[in-house]
């Protein structure tokens, strides 16, 4: 099964440097989110709350994009049959897709975090530094996990760019919620109290529950 | 098939929901801080557990589904979550209407269940635009089971989220949900309680009824279009 998973996340990850579809469009789409809240919100440099809230939103929007495009390429070219006739568990399969939009996530988060330090984040990301990757890590596996389950569901219905951003935002906002507290405190100007346990507890429960219930009904997506 | 011992039902339904209102009106006590306001609460509170409990029973039903492929399971979890979205509207209505007339706002965002409950409700909003956008009839009962399993799990989890998020700024007792209610209105409120899930169950059991009857009707009218092409080749 691993080595099923692994051949499919190849095949993902090559023909994302060749086309070049969703990371670029993704990361450039974070820069605009930025420019579209400093305008918004007409402030320069955003701290606290507002700075982690902005930055989290952000990657939630850039994550739909991702999720929209995660089975484009099967579908426009049909190469989702031969994936379906190939003997392999459709688990494989999922861990295979998530894996590729988790790896989408941290290479546009890689961009888009110094491009926030850059335009938009007050305090500067070295205050943030051996925590925030930690909640990156475990939120990217929740959005993958979510992600993948919805781009499956939404694959074959004929309106699958509104269901997309209509189920996966809801979803998210445990995730969100957990991310955002956990991160606000990282982006104060001056240091203040943490909660960090408490919200990474709950962002790792929300990451294995759905990573158990996508895994339990994904055999029941992508059949015939 | 889905219209055993539904009379009896709503005979029932009809009784004890008599019964609530009545208890409502003469027999609970008047609250002390918020007066006769306070009696929407007896609407509210019982709308929003049968609706939560209908969005959860929509996932069971829908594991049933998946494991059996019987499409009957399907079937039972669609109604279920369409009559909770309905009711769902109304616990938002009348929250609503409780939030201004307590707190003098219509929408109160550190009230953790209120804001819990909305997430939800958006999210099953999403159920039908996916249900309907899925032509072939097997594959709409699979997605739709896929999705009331995924979202069904997701609303514990959610609840636990916003009352996480809230708890911090605004230490709350459970209060409302019957913990420390005076005997009067504790009587009063289960008993309001049951009437609503009476008329639940009993309209899910209409709405069963209504749906398959007509689905046989659409069978059988195929049925004799099907004779007729014959007998006229």
């Amino acid at each position: 099964m691993i080595r099923a998973a692994g051949t499919i996340l190849r095949k993902d990850l090559l023909l994302e440097l060749r086309t070049k579809e969703a990371v670029p469009a993704m990361t450039l789409f974070t820069i605009t989110v930025y420019v579209l809240f400093h305008f918004g919100l007409d402030r320069n440099s955003l701290d606290g709350d507002l700075a982690s809230g902005v930055l989290w939103v952000t990657l939630l929007l850039a994550a739909v994009i991702g999720v929209t495009r995660l089975f484009a390429a099967e579908r426009e070219q049909g190469g989702i049959d031969a994936l379906l006739l190939a003997p392999v568990d459709r688990t494989a399969l999922f861990v295979a897709k998530a894996s590729a939009l988790f790896l989408f996530l941290v290479v546009v988060e890689l961009v888009a975090l110094p491009a926030y330090d850059l335009l938009l984040l007050g305090p500067g990301l070295g205050g943030t530094l051996p925590e925030l990757p930690l909640i990156l890590l475990l939120g990217n596996v929740g959005i993958a996990a979510v992600g993948a389950l919805v781009a499956a569901l939404a694959a074959e219905t004929r309106t699958r760019e509104l269901i997309v951003p209509l189920m996966l935002l809801p979803l998210l906002v445990p995730l969100l919620i957990s991310c955002a507290q956990a991160t606000e405190p990282l982006m104060r100007s001056e240091q203040g109290p943490e909660d960090l346990g408490r919200w990474l507890g709950l962002l790792t429960l929300y990451d294995v529950v759905f990573v158990l219930v996508s895994v339990a009904v994904f055999d029941f997506l992508l059949e015939d | 098939m889905f219209s055993k011992g539904l009379a009896p039902l709503a005979i029932a339904t009809v009784v004890t929901l008599t019964a609530a209102f009545t208890l409502v009106f003469f027999y609970a006590p008047l609250d002390a801080d918020q007066g006769f306001v306070q009696k929407i609460f007896y609407i509210h509170v019982p709308m929003a557990i049968v609706a939560l409990g209908g969005f959860v029973a929509g996932g069971i039903f829908g594991i049933r589904h998946l494991r059996s492929g019987d499409s009957s399971w399907d079937l039972r979890s669609y109604v279920a979550i369409h009559l909770s979205i309905i009711l769902g509207l109304g616990v938002l209505v009348t929250g609503a209407i409780w939030a201004k007339a307590s707190w003098g706002h219509y929408w109160v965002w550190d009230e953790p269940v209120l804001v819990s409950f909305l997430v939800v409700f958006l999210l099953y909003c999403v159920y039908f635009p996916l249900r309907f956008a899925i032509e072939d009839p097997e594959r709409q009962a699979r997605y739709s089971s896929v999705f009331a399993i995924a979202a069904g799990a997701f609303v514990p989890l959610n609840f636990t989220a916003v009352r996480l998020a809230e708890a911090f700024t605004h230490p709350r007792v459970l209060s409302q949900t019957g913990g420390d209610l005076p005997g009067e209105m504790r009587l009063t409120f289960l008993v309001t309680l049951a009437g609503m899930t009476l008329l639940f169950v009993t309209l899910w059991k209409l709405e069963l009824t209504a749906k398959h009857a007509s689905m046989q009707l659409k069978k059988l009218r195929r049925r004799r279009a099907e004779r007729r092409e014959a007998v006229a080749a």
